[in-house]
Parts: C-alpha cells; sequence; structure tokens
C-alpha cells in the first residue's frame, strides 16, 4: 500500500521513517524533506485563509510521475508524510484517510508511553508497518 | 463517578510521599518536591496534549487553546469546566475555578491555607505540558485565596 510513512517532529526533524522497498531509501528521504515545504505552505495558507474549514487532514501534497504524496498535521504541529505508488490508482482519499487516523492513533499511545520521551526517536519493535 | 475519585486518592498519595521523602522541609527540600510533582503534571499534561484534540479541528490562535484548557481539559480531569477565564495584559491569563475538585475535600476557608500549593503543583505542571505540546511555552503557577477557590496564571513566553 504506502510505499513510505514518515512522522516529522515540530521542530521539522523525523521521529520515524520507514519505507518498503530498502532499496533506494534516499529517494523516499529526499522527498519527504521536500513535500515538508509544501506542508508548511498549506499550514500557513490555512491560517491566513479565514475559512472556517480547519482540517487536520492536508490533502495531496504534490504528485510525482510514480508517486503520490499526502499530508497531514495534528494539532500539536506533529507531521505525518505518507507516499503511495502512482500506478496503485485503487486507493481512495477515505482510504488514505483511514490510513491517517490509524497513524494518529499510534503516535498518540506513543505519546501516553510512560517510558517514551517527548522528541526522542521512535523505536518500533516490529520491523514493517502493518499497513 | 468512581472514576474521579480514584484520580483524587493517587495525587493525595503522591504528594503525600514526596511529602515525606524529603528531609525536614527547609526551604531547600520544599523546591525540589514542588517540582518534582510539577514535572509529572507536565508529562502528563504533554500526553493529554497529544489524545484530548485528536478529533477536533486545528486550533486557529492562543484563545482557543485556552478555551480548550478550560473545557475540555478540565472536564476531562475533573470532570467540570473551569469557571472563569480572563486576559490580564496580552500573554497573561488568569483562570479561575471556584470549586477546585483537589481542594475541595481538605476544607472551605481559610484553613490549611498554607498547605494548599503543594497540592497545586501537579495540576500547574499539567497546564503547562498540555500547552507545550499544543506549541505554547508558558510558565503557570497557582495561587489560592481562600480554598476551595484557586486562580492559575499563565504567562506565555514571547519568542
Amino acid at each position: 500500500m504506502a510505499v513510505c510513512v514518515a512522522v516529522i517532529a515540530k521542530e521539522n526533524y523525523p521521529l520515524y521513517i520507514r519505507s518498503t522497498p530498502t532499496e533506494n531509501e534516499l529517494k523516499f528521504h529526499y522527498m519527504v524533506h521536500t513535500s515538508l515545504d509544501v506542508v508548511d505552505e498549506k499550514v500557513s495558507a490555512m491560517g491566513k485563509a479565514l475559512v472556517d474549514q480547519r482540517e487536520l487532514y492536508l490533502g495531496l501534497l504534490y504528485p510525482t510521475e510514480d508517486y503520490k504524496v499526502y499530508g497531514y498535521v495534528t494539532n500539536s504541529k506533529v507531521k505525518f508524510v505518507m507516499v503511495v505508488d502512482s500506478s496503485n490508482t485503487a486507493l481512495r482519499d477515505n482510504e488514505i484517510r483511514s490510513m491517517f487516523r490509524k497513524l494518529h492513533n499510534s503516535y498518540t499511545d506513543v505519546m501516553c508511553n510512560p517510558f517514551y520521551n517527548p522528541g526522542d526517536r521512535i523505536q518500533s519493535s516490529r520491523p514493517s508497518t502493518p499497513w | 463517578m468512581a472514576d474521579a475519585v480514584l484520580f483524587e486518592f493517587l495525587h493525595t498519595e503522591m504528594v503525600a510521599e514526596l511529602w515525606a521523602q524529603g528531609p525536614d522541609p527547609g526551604p531547600g527540600g520544599r523546591k525540589m518536591n514542588l517540582s518534582v510533582l510539577e514535572g509529572m503534571g507536565f508529562r502528563v499534561g504533554q500526553a493529554l496534549g497529544e489524545r484530548l484534540p485528536q478529533e477536533t479541528l486545528a486550533f486557529r490562535e492562543e484563545l482557543d487553546v485556552l478555551r480548550f484548557l478550560c473545557r475540555d481539559l478540565w472536564v476531562a480531569v475533573f470532570q467540570k469546566q473551569m469557571d472563569g477565564q480572563r486576559t490580564h495584559h496580552q500573554g497573561t491569563y488568569v483562570l479561575q475555578d471556584s470549586s477546585f475538585p483537589l481542594l475541595v475535600p481538605m476544607a472551605s476557608g481559610l484553613q490549611y491555607l498554607e498547605e494548599a500549593p503543594k497540592f497545586l503543583a501537579f495540576t500547574c505542571g499539567l497546564l503547562r505540558g498540555t500547552l507545550s505540546t499544543l506549541g505554547i511555552e508558558s510558565s503557570v503557577t497557582a495561587s489560592t485565596a481562600a480554598l476551595p477557590t484557586c486562580k492559575f496564571q499563565v504567562v506565555i513566553q514571547q519568542p
């Protein structure tokens, strides 16, 4: 499903980043890094426009020829970025939203873990993500 | 109904334990215990600041965040809303609770006034932690004029 998932802290450093094809990981890291600019743009646009809709889900950030990048911001300014294969056209917006919701729930659980210090890298015991 | 009482008992024990552990309350030992309590509240506030606003929409400005504190956070922790919120000048807010649940079982009036600060330290940390997760660095102090009324003063650090 998702080819790469990243959790980025408020200060814009990565807390967790994992991609499925383990070769060429650097390309995904770079893509996530560049998508941060788009996220900031969307968040500040949302702040200025007096639109009542202040959603957490940011939607499609930008498409490349092979991949699509989606973003989501939490209330604590932690950003989730997901890179999806373009050839997988069956993925609808709703599914992306539900993936982000699951990710948000898992991140909240990590925060509530008393052994986790906020700001540390997130260590996952399982090598691959459930989706 | 029983849930609220569980937290109150836990809180009472926390204060009692941290107070007894320090050496005979000279000024040095006393401040250290209060900051331990405040630190605990801070960590809990950080986690709550992540979990509670999960379904709500993004906060637009500081006042939204303060309103969230007075309503949702207070209801989640103490099962009631905070009574009053006032802005003094930019960056300073005073949140007032006329019957603070952790002080209600103690006394009603001026008795035990000097014991009150250690029962408020955890809550100060709670407020500071939640504000910090939501992106606002602040310092929170509490004061009581008469139990069980108390005021929390939130001073927001300007960057």
